[in-house]
Order: structure tokens, then C-alpha cells, then sequence
């Protein structure tokens, strides 16, 4: 896990971005970006596709090598347990000879060599994830033939078990539906505050993780703006990071942001899943 | 059947059965099929040069299918994987054609080397085939761990370390190191299918990749067995009981698949209940 | 410019039937599997492709078992096995390769026995090495007509359906919802590769036939991103290193180590492999073709 003694105690910083620069095929896509994560927290990193989420995940993850700027995790250097990543894609072969229990054993130690021992402990500690994530039901069929919504629940497991101090998500609730994508958001503050994990989810619709984000990064332009909901996705601020006006309009407890008039081809418009009842949320 | 010269043809059988079941497990995880069929063809071209020039066939074999899994792994890093694969085969095969145009005995070697032969097993060929196997199940059984799961989710496999290119290029050298060997009674032409049948078959019938392993070297045994027994019995080329009963082994897999999808009754769907609304867990 | 050919053709080359007759035949093979095989890169079947190649030595066994022109037998059993891959017909891409593996295992298999039938039975041992490695020089004559008429049968589709099969191709949903009949276009297409094979085969041997499908296609599609210039230059590929390998070929009879002159099929793949090879090096326009 961690390494060097941090200044501060108990609030240290899980991550650190400090400054990241990113240029891609002659596009700025990340320009100077800077936020911080505590323990235990939930953030959404928010922006439309192509704002650069996917890229600031790889600099994260270390896949990527941005221009200027750093990444810090645990407040010294990386190692391999300190983050669980579950990718947005991933195509699962429905005839694979794996279960979803098999797999998230490999989250355990999937990248070291030799073969793996059966042990009491292992075991136990693959049922205990299996539990937290509710996966009972399914966690020995083969993992291919799951729902995208049971694989996905399998893959936190996967990511959540070698206990990680961050647990990143690419845009989990892309291709859910309202009432799985509120099911995993639960899921996820749960984990982030039982399991003491910082959870850095991006998503390009925020209404959904409303009620559970301790703090928002807001990407537009490759260009961020970090805090909490309130601080962040206002007018004032938002407008600054687009470079043109943009409002923010608050419609039945959701957040709908609109470009201002004359300013149509950047329109940064997220569609506010307005329902006739107001959904209930735990 | 069990005499003499015959007794080296069943102990390297059983090894090629053993190496080309196990590795051919990760060949179908990967997708890899083409990969399978291209790097022990392009052997071939090694073989004949080794015998051009009067060296052990196994030389030219590995080097050869290195060449070949190099050349796959080289050239696929920035055009299309097929494309690499077809490529770099076919040259392989078109220095065969002009290695063997160059030697004095033409057809029966080449006729043994791509579809096997059963009597060509000289016991001096016994100890290095072993050690090469040894070697192979060794190196499967290291990178067991990190080629699952980089076989299965590269990004997340990534993210731990484990680079998708070099996974595959070791990958890519796994498969040509177990051509080597696995080549002289089968023969080029089709040891690969020794190595996606029999692992496709197994697939269908467990949900365990260890359990799937131990299968598809189970099933490759028999049938490598059941081809040698064929050959020795018909004279026809060990290569054609190879292919037609792997493809055999695949069409019962793919048929239990298919039965019992369609027996068993679907069960009902475990979307999120509505009831879970307001209830909070206890872990 | 004659001096130029004088230095690299070697004489008689010309007046010789056999190479008239190779240079002819090979140049419409070029054609046809060029056009063909710039689809087959788009669609990423070349595994396909090397199977149907592959189980066409089966059929060329069995015609020369059955005593007729091996033509006939590419034909046949490339075209039947491009039915059965159609019927065991699986969408998802590894599926498909791994049934394509097992189609390919299973009728390589059944040429290892028709050539051996073919060996015992008939006592030469040459037919190996011809169905194999191909035989352009030893051509006959009543080839040219059967190429011609394959060919154009194989071009007519691949023409013929153009705009539909790009759109299945880069996108089988897309073309689903405009009412295309996918699975039909994907069997046409694949019946189409099925004689741009045999034919290819014909020429330089059935294992070794994927080259001229592939090769020159895949180098086009590098040096432009149209398919419709890709066609073009594909053909032109294919044709420069038909030509060519039929100089080289031709020339390589005083050649050591025998004499004899070194296989055409290692000529054509060599040179379709560093036209392959120098297209990768020239740095391609990345937008705007």
C-alpha cells in the first residue's frame, strides 16, 4: 500500500493531480488540470465524450505519459494494489470457461506468476467480495453470459478485492438504464464508505450521482474545475471553463446545463431524465 | 502397434498432445486460431532448409517458428493483425516452396513434414522433445495468472502492469516454441487444429478454466492417440485423423452447447428488484 | 527502354507459349483477386481467405485424382466450403475464426488424404508440389478460358454489389436498418473470395494463394483510404508483382543450386510482402485522402 509518511493525518490525499497536460494528435485534450481526492470519497469526474475523461483515467493509471504535471496516489509512490480500475469496455466471450467467482480471484493476484494456491483464506475473501457486491445469485455461471449490468458488478468485485485505495470507473452507468445505473451508485457510495476507498467515477450525465458525489471534477475544453457540487456546477464557473456563457438550471432537484444563446455549436446540453414522479433515492 | 519403432511415436504423441491442448487453451481464449495455423506452417519453411543443409529438423523448426512469431508480432504492431498473420505465413511458405526447390528429394519429404508421419520418430529426437515440453509447461504454468487475465481484460491487465504487446509477443513465442516440438508426427499442416479443437470442445462441457485445461489436454490425448492408432492401422497420413476428429470433438462441443441452452429452462432475470429501493445492506 | 528489358528479361522469353500463356492468365488472377481481396482486408476475413486457399488443395487433390484439370477442383471445393462456413455461420468475430480453423482443419485434412490416395495410386509424386506450390509455367491452354470466366463471375459480384457490401462492411447493423440482407451480401461475398482463391491457387499454389488476395490489397488500402483507388492499385499491384516474379522466374533457370530455376510462387510472395513492407515505411497521410 502506501509508502513515505504523509504530512497530514488522516485527510491525506488518496490522489493528487497536480498540473496534468496532455496533448494528443495535435490537440490539446487535458490543459493543466489539478484536483485532489480524500479518503472515502466519492467524485464524479463530468464531461461530455471527448473531454478528455478517458485520458486523464490513463494518466492516472499510469498508461499515459502526460506532457507536464503529476499524479500522486497515496501521497508517495504507486504501487500495484493501490488502484482498481474498471474499464468502460470489455467484451466477455459467452463461451469462456470462467465464472464470475473465477474472475474476481484474479483481481487477487491475477498479475503474479506461477499458479495460484487454493486457500481457505482466498476463497473466503472471494465470497466476501462476491457478498458486497450482491453478486451471489450469478457468481457461478460463466461470466460471459452475464447481463452487462451483472458482468459489471462482477468487475468492481474483481478491482475492489485486492483493496485498493482508489477505485476508478470509466463510465459505469453509460449504457445502463435509470434504475440499474441508481443501483450501482448506491453500490459504489456504499463500498466508498464502508471500505474506507475513494471512488473516481466519470460519467458524462451527473444527475445520477447527485445525491452521493462528495466532490465533482468538471472537465470541459481538456480544462477542470474541482469542489463540491454546489462550488462547482454554477454558471459563473462553468461558463469560465467552456469559455463562452453557459447556464445552469435546476429542474426538480436535477441540473441541467445549457449554452448560452449565439453559442449553439458548443452546446453542452445533458438531458435531465425528467420523470412524471419524482424518483425516491436512499 | 506397440513395438519397437512405434513405441517413440506414442511417447511423442502424448507430449504433442499435451503441449498443444494446453497451450491451444489460450490460443481459443485469445482468439488466436489464425495465429495457431500460421506459425507451425511457417516452420515448415525451417524444416526444409534444415534438411537442405543436413541439420537436425528441429533446429530449423524453432527457428523458423520464432521467425514466424516474430515476424506476426512485428508486423501486426501497426497494420491490421490478419493481415500480418496472412503476410508473414505465406512468405514463410513461399521460402519453403524455394528451399525445396533447391533439394534433390522432393516429395516424401515434404509429404511427411506437413502431414506428419508416424514411423520419422528417431530416438534421439526423444530427449530434446521432452525438455522442450518440460520447458513449455513450465513457462504455461508461470504465466498462467497475468496471460488470463491479460487474455481476458487486457485494459484492466494493463492497469496492474501486465502490457497487452508484450503478453502477446511472449504469447506469440509460447505457441512457436510448442510448434517445435509438436510438428514431427502430426505434421505442420495441422497440429494447430490439435490445438483449437480439443479446447474448444472442453469449454463447452466446464465453467473452470483449470478444470478446461485438464479437459482439452484430456480430449487432444485421445484423439492423437486415436490418429496414430488410425494411421498405423490404414497408412492414410496422421494429418487427416488429426483434423477431421478435432473438427468431430468441436461439432460435440458446440452441439452440448446448443442442447443445453435450449433444455435447460431460462432462468427468470436478475435485473435490480424494485424492492431494493430504500433498503440498505448489510455486508 | 529495349535495352532495359534485353538486361533483365533473359531471351526467349517472349516467344515462349508457356510464358505468353503465365503472364496472360497470371495478370487476370492479379485483377480479380486484387478487386476481391481489398474487401477481404476491410472485413478482416483474411484467416478466411487462407482457409478457403487451403481446403482448395483438397479440391485439387481430388480432381487429379479423379483425372480432370485442378481447376475445376479449386473451384469446387472452395465454393462448397465457403457454403459450410456460411452455414456453421457464427457473427461474433473469434467464433468465427475458431469454426473457420476447424472448417480449414478438417478439409486439409481430407487433402493430405486425397494426395496421398493420389501418390499411391498413381505413383507421381509431383502433384504434391503443383496443387501446393502452383505450376504457372505448365499451364494449359484451356485454363485461360475457365480463368476468364471465373473471373469475371467473381468481378461481377464484387462490382455489382459495391455500395452495399462497403455499407455491410463497415457497419452490418447500419445496413440491416436500411433493409440490406446482410447474411446474403456476406455469402455472395464470401462465394466471390471462394473464386478469387481457386483462381490465385491456380497460379501459385493453393497454400500460397492468400498473397495475391491479400497482399496487394492490404498495400493499397495503406497508400489511399478510398476503396475504389484502392481496387485500382490493388490490381495494378497484383499484376506488377505477377509480372515480375514471372521475369524473375523465367530468368532463374541458369540460377544455382540446380538449374532449374526457382519457384515462380516464392517470386510473386517475396515482392508482394516488400510492396507490403515499403507501403508501412512511407509515412500515410493520416486525414484527408
Amino acid at each position: 500500500m502506501s509508502t513515505e509518511a504523509p504530512a497530514a493525518a488522516e485527510t491525506r490525499e488518496t490522489l493528487a493531480v497536480e498540473g496534468v497536460t496532455v496533448r494528443l494528435g495535435g490537440r490539446t485534450v487535458l490543459d493543466d488540470v489539478s484536483f485532489s481526492i480524500r479518503a472515502g470519497e466519492f467524485t464524479g469526474l463530468i464531461g461530455s465524450n471527448g473531454a478528455g475523461k478517458t485520458t486523464l483515467f490513463r494518466v492516472i493509471l499510469g498508461l499515459q505519459t502526460p506532457l507536464s504535471g503529476s499524479v500522486r496516489v497515496g501521497g508517495g509512490r504507486r504501487s500495484r494494489g493501490d488502484l482498481g480500475y474498471v474499464p468502460q469496455k470489455f467484451l466477455l466471450d459467452p463461451d469462456m470457461p470462467l465464472r464470475g467467482r473465477d474472475l474476481i480471484a484474479l483481481g487477487l493476484d491475477g498479475e503474479r506468476l506461477g499458479i495460484p494456491l487454493r486457500s481457505r483464506e482466498r476463497r473466503a475473501r472471494v465470497q466476501g467480495m462476491i457478498d458486497a457486491v450482491d453478486a451471489k445469485a450469478f457468481a457461478d455461471e460463466r461470466v460471459g453470459r452475464l447481463s452487462g449490468g451483472e458482468q459489471q458488478r462482477i468487475l468492481i468485485a474483481h478491482a475492489l478485492i485486492s483493496r485498493p485505495q482508489l477505485l476508478l470507473l470509466d463510465e459505469p452507468l453509460a449504457n445502463l438504464d435509470l434504475r440499474s445505473a441508481q443501483e450501482v451508485v448506491r453500490l459504489l457510495s456504499r463500498i466508498a464508505s464502508d471500505q474506507r476507498v475513494a471512488v473516481l467515477i466519470s460519467a458524462h450525465e451527473m444527475n445520477p450521482l447527485l445525491p452521493v458525489m462528495d466532490r465533482i471534477v468538471y472537465l470541459a475544453a481538456g480544462r477542470a474545475a474541482s469542489g463540491t457540487a454546489e462550488e462547482v456546477v454554477r454558471s459563473e464557473v462553468l461558463s469560465d471553463l467552456y469559455g463562452h456563457h453557459v447556464d445552469v438550471l435546476r429542474v426538480h432537484g436535477r441540473v441541467l446545463v445549457v449554452a448560452g444563446a449565439g453559442h449553439d455549436e458548443h452546446a453542452e446540453v445533458e438531458h435531465a431524465d425528467i420523470q412524471s414522479a419524482p424518483v425516491e433515492i436512499v | 502397434m506397440f513395438s519397437g519403432f512405434m513405441v517413440n511415436a506414442w511417447i511423442v504423441a502424448t507430449i504433442v498432445a499435451v503441449v498443444g491442448g494446453a497451450i491451444g487453451f489460450f490460443v481459443v481464449l485469445r482468439g488466436s486460431a489464425f495465429v495457431a495455423h500460421a506459425i507451425p506452417n511457417g516452420s515448415f519453411a525451417g524444416a526444409a532448409a534444415a534438411s537442405l543443409i543436413g541439420i537436425n529438423t528441429i533446429i530449423g523448426l524453432g527457428v523458423f517458428s520464432v521467425a514466424s512469431a516474430l515476424g506476426i508480432g512485428l508486423l501486426s504492431r501497426r497494420g491490421r493483425y490478419d493481415v500480418a498473420t496472412a503476410l508473414t505465413l505465406v512468405f514463410m511458405l513461399g521460402l519453403g516452396a524455394l528451399f525445396l526447390s533447391f533439394s534433390v528429394e522432393y516429395a516424401p519429404e515434404i509429404y511427411s513434414l506437413l502431414f506428419g508421419e508416424v514411423l520419422g520418430i528417431s530416438t534421439n529426437q526423444l530427449a530434446p522433445t521432452i525438455t522442450l515440453a518440460a520447458l513449455c509447461l513450465a513457462a504455461l504454468a508461470l504465466l498462467y495468472r497475468p496471460l488470463l487475465l491479460s487474455s481476458i481484460l487486457p485494459d484492466s491487465a494493463h492497469a496492474r502492469g501486465i502490457a497487452p504487446h508484450t503478453v502477446e509477443l511472449g504469447f506469440l513465442l509460447l505457441v512457436a516454441l510448442a510448434t517445435t516440438m509438436t510438428v514431427p508426427v502430426v505434421g505442420t499442416a495441422l497440429i494447430f487444429s490439435l490445438m483449437i479443437g480439443p479446447p474448444a470442445a472442453a469449454r463447452a462441457f466446464t465453467t473452470r478454466p483449470t478444470t478446461a485445461i485438464a479437459l482439452s489436454i484430456a480430449i487432444a490425448l485421445l484423439i492423437t492417440w486415436a490418429a496414430i492408432a488410425l494411421s498405423y492401422q490404414t497408412n492414410w497420413p496422421v494429418g487427416f485423423y488429426v483434423g477431421v476428429i478435432s473438427a468431430m470433438s468441436y461439432a460435440a462441443g458446440r452441439t452440448w452447447t446448443y442442447a443445453r441452452r435450449h433444455r435447460t429452462a431460462r432462468p427468470p432475470v436478475r435485473s435490480t428488484p424494485p424492492a431494493l429501493a430504500g433498503i440498505t445492506h448489510n455486508d | 527502354m529495349p535495352a532495359l528489358l534485353a538486361a533483365i528479361i533473359e531471351p526467349g522469353f517472349f516467344s515462349s507459349s508457356s510464358v505468353r500463356l503465365a503472364l496472360v492468365v497470371g495478370a487476370l488472377v492479379a485483377i480479380v483477386a486484387g478487386c476481391v481481396g481489398v474487401f477481404t482486408v476491410i472485413r478482416g476475413q483474411s484467416f478466411a481467405g487462407e482457409a478457403l486457399g487451403d481446403i482448395g488443395a483438397t479440391g485439387g487433390s481430388s480432381a487429379y485424382l479423379a483425372g480432370i484439370a485442378p481447376l475445376w477442383g479449386f473451384v469446387g471445393i472452395s465454393v462448397a466450403a465457403a457454403g459450410i462456413m456460411e452455414l456453421i455461420g457464427i457473427q461474433r468475430a473469434r467464433g468465427r475464426d475458431l469454426a473457420t480453423g476447424i472448417v480449414l482443419g478438417a478439409g486439409f485434412g481430407l487433402a493430405a488424404l486425397f494426395l496421398y490416395l493420389g501418390t499411391t495410386s498413381q505413383s507421381t509424386t509431383g502433384a504434391t508440389v503443383t496443387i501446393l506450390f502452383g505450376s504457372i509455367f505448365a499451364l494449359d491452354t484451356a485454363t485461360l478460358p475457365l480463368v476468364a470466366v471465373f473471373g469475371a463471375v467473381a468481378l461481377a459480384t464484387v462490382l455489382l454489389l459495391y455500395r452495399p457490401l462497403l455499407l455491410v462492411s463497415a457497419s452490418p447493423e447500419l445496413a440491416a436498418a436500411r433493409g440490406l440482407p446482410v447474411r446474403v451480401i456476406g455469402s455472395l461475398y464470401l462465394l466471390a473470395m471462394a473464386l478469387a482463391v481457386a483462381l490465385s491457387a491456380v497460379t501459385i499454389g493453393a497454400i500460397l494463394s492468400t498473397a495475391l488476395l491479400v497482399g496487394p490489397a492490404a498495400t493499397a488500402l495503406h497508400l489511399t483510404r478510398r476503396p475504389g483507388r484502392a481496387i485500382v492499385c490493388a490490381a495494378a499491384l497484383g499484376i506488377g508483382a505477377m509480372w515480375l516474379g514471372i521475369v524473375l522466374a523465367y530468368d532463374s533457370y541458369a540460377w544455382p543450386p540446380r538449374h532449374h530455376g526457382w519457384p515462380v510462387s516464392f517470386f510473386v510472395v517475396t515482392l508482394v510482402l516488400l510492396a507490403y513492407l515499403a507501403s508501412r515505411v512511407v509515412p500515410t497521410r493520416r486525414r484527408g485522402h
